[in-house]
């Protein structure tokens, strides 16, 4: 039994609403980061997946386990290499990636545990972020990234166009790209990537491993 | 028979006799052990609380540590105490007995009705003592599992347990992932490290060494290793604690005294405790039980039976699995679960893993433990909706 897309409790979040787009009903998903559990339930709820989630905090995954989600206490940089190869249709990596200590590494685990790889993180190419390092000379605070630079555990930013760099030094296929507007809008598919990194507020890539 | 120097153990008479139900197994119907050795005819005791559904697919079988019993919701024959786990079980609860039936069997080795070293043999009518079989978890999964085919249930809906009952849990999983649509291994691990396995050979030889055991003939012989046992006990409570929970509510302070007597009397609280301890168990629990018990646990390696690897004890399973651990248990570490957990996301597994931040040690799973009860609800409602059980039975 399955609700449609709309009516549920993540509806305001777009990005996972299109992460939930991507993936088809009844497919095995392993989210990692997964957090309170929201896209698990979403994906449960809206496409009858199989689903299973790492999170690394503790409060985190006692809210998903209570809730009833298969939900594991764990570090995306040293628990991903227990799981086998090709164990899930889709691996989800959604909000987390800045914050890995070895990104290149815990993608590389996605698209070996995973058929398929979704990779949803912000983009640090948008232009107000550039013009605060720019103009102000301080490390961006945004309404996405309200972390100051001595607290956050975000680590290791990226922009689209160095995922996108990332992709093609890793043997990895860009299956879908999508990139949000400050409104959470979808941008335009025939935009150039410069645009999208100068507009683009988030990002959602869908890779499989190999060319 | 030379006469009794002191009057038997209550635990003696439940040992052949259990006020709990029992079945009985004919000597054609032998338990085939690890050991080699077959054990028949045999018994198992056994409680029961909630009713077993039309279908029989709402079965818990709830598996009990070291010193537990089958009387895990009502109260206990021999002590009077209520059940060891009503925090858990019981209507309302986790493993609620208003929407499931739970089974508890004392285990095969124990000393509350189940076959084990304080039986004595029909023919001889003289106590096993020590010429009980060595047991492993692995046969008291065995006994358990016929137990359960006694009861004309297939599959358990789920089983659960602390400690050694852990043990069991993982062992179920291993030799009959069929027979086991969820599972709950709390504060356990799949083998027993060399720390616990030191610690249980202390207590052991504490039971060994005192002239009172006689060589494991004392039933014959009239006599009752208490004090050895005693220490064995102390020795190991000491275990299931941690020392912030030692310091938090025992600290230094002098047991009704204002100074220290300059002797070796109890002068701390903690000693005191301890003492309590010790004598208390002994007045339940058979000295022999425990070095077989404590063995099985030693024995525990449940990777060894799948050439090493622990991953493929859980090849293929679709049993869902919650491990818990306890932030400050350091007799099943956190390191313990998480290897569970390893072998299971290695194996393809459902699996939820929490580690519960407490003070309390290892004994946390018996307490009072909220974010143990919210997570095991959550599990166990998750996994009855994808059993198809009723909301309420």
């Amino acid at each position: 039994m399955t609700e449609p897309l709309n009516h549920t409790a993540a509806a305001a979040r777009v990005d996972l609403l299109l992460v939930a787009e991507m993936i088809e009903r009844g497919a095995r998903v392993l989210d990692v980061g997964c957090g309170d559990g929201t896209l698990l339930d979403l994906l449960i709820k809206t496409r009858d997946v199989d689903g299973r989630g790492i999170e690394l905090s503790q409060a985190g995954v006692n809210g998903c386990v209570t809730k009833g989600l298969s939900v594991v206490q764990g570090d995306a940089d040293t628990d991903l290499a227990d799981y086998p190869d090709d164990g899930f249709d889709y691996v989800i990596l959604s909000q987390t990636l800045q914050a890995t200590r070895r990104p290149r590494e815990v993608i590389e685990h996605l698209l070996r545990i995973g058929r398929r790889a979704i990779v949803s993180f912000p983009n640090f190419g948008h232009w107000r972020i550039r013009s605060q390092v720019a103009f102000q000379g301080r490390m961006p605070v945004t309404k996405n990234l309200s972390y100051a630079w001595y607290d956050t555990p975000n680590i290791h930013f990226c922009t689209i166009a160095d995922f996108v760099s990332l992709t093609d030094e890793m043997d990895a296929t860009i299956e879908k790209a999508v990139a949000l507007d400050r409104n959470g809008q979808p941008m335009r598919m025939t935009l150039p990537w410069a645009v999208w990194n100068l507009f683009g507020e988030q990002a959602v890539f869908m890779l499989r491993r190999g060319s | 028979m030379p006469r009794s120097k002191t009057p038997p153990a209550v635990s003696q008479n439940e040992a052949d006799h259990p006020t709990s139900p029992v079945q009985h197994f004919a000597a054609h119907e032998s338990l085939l052990l690890d050991s080699g050795a077959s054990l028949g005819p045999w018994q198992i005791a056994y409680q029961t609380y909630g009713t077993l559904n039309a279908d029989k697919s709402n079965a818990i079988l709830i598996c009990h540590a070291l010193t537990g019993d089958q009387h895990v919701a009502s109260d206990n024959p021999v002590t009077g105490k209520p059940g060891w786990w009503t925090s858990m079980v019981g209507p309302g609860k986790s493993y609620d007995t208003d929407r499931f039936f739970i089974i508890c069997a004392n285990v095969l080795g124990g000393c509350m009705g189940t076959s084990g070293p304080a039986n004595h043999e029909a023919e001889t009518g003289k106590a096993y003592a020590v010429d009980f079989p060595v047991v492993t978890i692995r046969d008291m999964v065995r006994a358990q599992a016929s137990l359960v085919d006694r009861l004309g249930i297939e599959t358990l809906f789920c089983v659960a347990g602390g400690s050694m009952g852990g043990m069991q849990v993982l062992q179920w999983a291993a030799t009959f992932p069929d027979r086991v649509f969820a599972a709950m291994p709390l504060a356990t691990g799949a083998k027993h490290s060399a720390q616990n396995i030191a610690f249980h050979e202390v207590g052991r030889q504490a039971v060994m060494a005192d002239p009172d055991w006689r060589a494991g003939r004392y039933l014959a012989e009239g006599t009752r290793p208490e004090k050895g046992l005693a220490v064995a006990r102390m020795a190991a409570h000491i275990t299931y604690l941690s020392e912030p929970a030692l310091h938090r509510k025992f600290g230094r302070k002098l047991q009704d005294r204002a100074a220290p007597t300059f002797s070796f009397d109890a002068d701390f609280e903690i000693e005191s405790y301890l003492r309590y301890q010790g004598r208390s168990f002994v007045e339940r629990f058979d000295a022999n039980s425990y070095l077989y018990l404590t063995r099985a646990m030693d024995y525990f390696d449940l990777a060894d039976d799948f050439g090493g690897s622990l991953a493929a004890a859980f090849k293929g399973t679709k049993t869902r699995f919650c491990v818990a651990s306890f932030t400050s248990d350091w007799l099943f570490p956190t390191s313990d679960s998480r290897a569970i957990v390893h072998a299971l996301n290695a194996a393809g597994a459902s699996v939820s893993f929490v580690e519960i931040e407490t003070d309390k040690g290892h004994d946390a799973f018996l307490l009072d433990e909220p974010v143990l009860f919210a997570t095991s609800r959550g599990f166990i409602d998750a996994a009855a909706r994808a059993r198809g059980l009723k909301e309420q039975g």
